[in-house]
């Protein structure tokens, strides 16, 4: 029995996260089809992070003389009825789109899992009181509540993220709940208590990690929703106001000139399509990675 | 060493009472069997005395202190417990190292790698398996954690449900005879739950039998084979299990 350093005992500790995420990303990229969701999302990513680099044009510059032009050499992807560069909108509207999508799952991730772990562990009237609020977020379309939270809120960009993460932490808490009911007799749980840990350490340390995988599964999959919601309510005009180049706002302008001008409907319903249905292939991708028989051989 | 006295233990869950009223005193230092039937409320016992179930009456004392008493800090380094299932005992996610550290965090001890290393050496452990996962252990070695994570708090009274009963044979000699050495090593007081009368033999100087959630006998190790039972429940048992022995 060889006596070890700390610092060398940390380096062989930490591999063992980053060997499983390896194993995780290797297994999405040997199924074809999470592989095409990774790829889209990769593109996805570089694009909103070099938009400048990218876009060829400035996304807000109107030329009143070049007025929905088909698309040619000059604008890839053809002008709007501003003369805006499409295919620059697009770029830049892929911030908007990761943005939305990153506030609403720091935002819907950790509280939904707050909300079902602490329901499922306690039970009782905690589970009950903790329960029906969300059946009553979970008894409305998401679609129709965000709706009225913007209506209250005032429309903007921000509060469609508000409205969108308040109308879905509710099926992540149930998920959350649901699955801690499943451990929280097991006897790892009586051990933890034996030993003294508070609720607090429990669901922090035994219950959360055993959640995390099915939660980050249905989030994935949520992302979907989330980019076709935001992408209605900016459509409604009750999300991103002109002249952000959001997607489902930049549909809703196009929609006028739609007969004559396909380009201004197609390009940023294909960018909606690619990005909610790589997320949604990813999401399937993840559920076989992240399966705890999957998870043995690691 | 102190003793532990359990005093007219009594749950019921609704309409259904699991444990009529059982007391029985285990000396300092001694290991205390108690056997019966699946469903005869032994494990009962040990998770009400572990107070893992609060909703009991009657009263379980380690020297002159209540259990009800002790604050949870205080319980936890008085009581601890071996799971019977090595495999739904140990949190899946958790390295041996995280599973022994945890109780040294939570009672703010120092000096954790040393007490890790002891630990592991305790059990007869490589050090190095610290840094391993559940499904990379097998069950026996699974269960010297789970002895490990019960001891490394050093407790005046261990709890043994059934620790050997989800092992096979050669693997329960080994984890049976660990137990025993560190009972002469460590001198703590234990009560173990079985259904194996030759496990119960192996380890305990004096055993109850269970029937009903209520104790019929209590009877010193020698009962098994010179038949001093009383009880015809207990004669049952040990002829049954003698019978099971021989054929096997």
């Amino acid at each position: 029995m060889s006596e070890t350093t700390p610092a060398a005992e940390t380096r062989r500790r930490r591999p063992q996260s980053l060997i499983a995420a390896g194993n995780i990303l290797r297994f999405l990229a040997k199924t074809p089809t999470s592989a095409f969701g990774l790829l889209v999302l990769a593109v996805l990513i570089l694009t909103a992070l070099f938009a400048p680099l990218i876009a060829t044009h400035d996304p807000y510059l109107q030329d009143l003389t070049n007025t929905l032009a088909p698309p040619d050499s000059a604008h890839l992807f053809g002008t709007d009825e501003l003369g805006r560069d499409i295919f620059s909108r697009l770029v830049h509207g892929s911030r908007i789109t990761l943005t939305i999508i990153f506030l609403v799952t720091i935002v819907v991730g950790p509280l939904g899992l707050l909300v079902g772990t602490v329901a499922g562990y306690f039970g009782g009237k905690t589970d009950v009181a903790l329960m029906r609020v969300t059946d009553i977020f979970l008894s409305f379309p998401s679609l129709i509540l965000s709706l009225a939270f913007v209506a209250a809120l005032g429309p903007s960009l921000n509060n469609a993220i508000i409205a969108i993460s308040l109308t879905a932490w509710p099926p992540i808490a149930r998920l959350a709940r649901a699955e801690t009911m499943t451990f929280r007799s097991a006897d790892y749980i009586a051990a933890a208590r034996l030993q003294g840990a508070s609720p607090a350490r429990i669901i922090w340390k035994s219950i959360v990690p055993m959640c995390l995988p099915s939660v980050l599964i249905r989030l994935t999959l949520n992302m979907a929703t989330v980019i076709l919601t935001a992408a209605g309510l900016g459509f409604l005009g009750l999300g991103a106001q002109p002249p952000m180049p959001e997607w489902g706002a930049m549909i809703a302008t196009g929609r006028r000139y739609m007969i004559d001008s396909w380009w201004l409907v197609t390009f940023p319903g294909l960018a909606i399509l690619s990005v909610s249905l790589a997320f949604n292939l990813l999401g399937d991708g993840l559920r076989d990675a992240l399966d705890p028989k999957q998870m043995m051989k690691r | 060493m102190k003793p532990l006295r359990i005093e007219k233990m009594s749950i019921r869950f609704g309409a259904v009472t699991i444990l009529p009223e059982v007391s029985f005193e285990v000396a300092p230092g001694e290991c205390f069997g108690l056997v019966g039937e699946s469903g005869s409320g032994k494990s009962t016992v040990l998770r009400c005395a572990s107070m893992l179930l609060g909703t009991w009456s009657g009263d379980a004392k380690v020297g002159d202190r209540s259990v009800r008493e002790m604050d949870l800090m205080e319980r936890c380094r008085t009581l601890q417990m071996v799971f019977q299932d090595p495999y739904g005992s140990l949190h899946p996610r958790h390295s041996v190292r995280t599973t022994l550290s945890e109780p040294l965090k939570i009672h703010r001890l120092g000096d954790t790698e040393e007490r890790l290393a002891q630990a592991m050496r305790d059990v007869g452990l490589p050090v190095d398996f610290l840094d391993r996962y559940p499904h990379q252990l097998s069950g026996g070695q699974r269960q010297r954690v789970a002895i490990a994570r019960a001891l490394i708090l050093e407790p005046e009274v261990l709890l043994l449900d059934e620790p050997t009963s989800a092992l096979d044979v050669s693997v329960q000699a080994e984890i049976l005879n660990l137990l025993v050495r560190l009972r002469e090593e460590k001198g703590f007081t234990c009560v173990m739950v079985s259904h194996d009368l030759a496990v119960i033999d192996h380890m305990c100087e004096r055993f109850a039998v269970m029937k009903a959630g209520d104790i019929v006998e209590v009877l010193p190790r020698e009962a098994i084979l010179d038949g001093s039972a009383r009880h015809p429940y207990a004669q049952e048992l040990i002829a049954a299990s003698l019978a099971y022995e021989g054929a096997a």
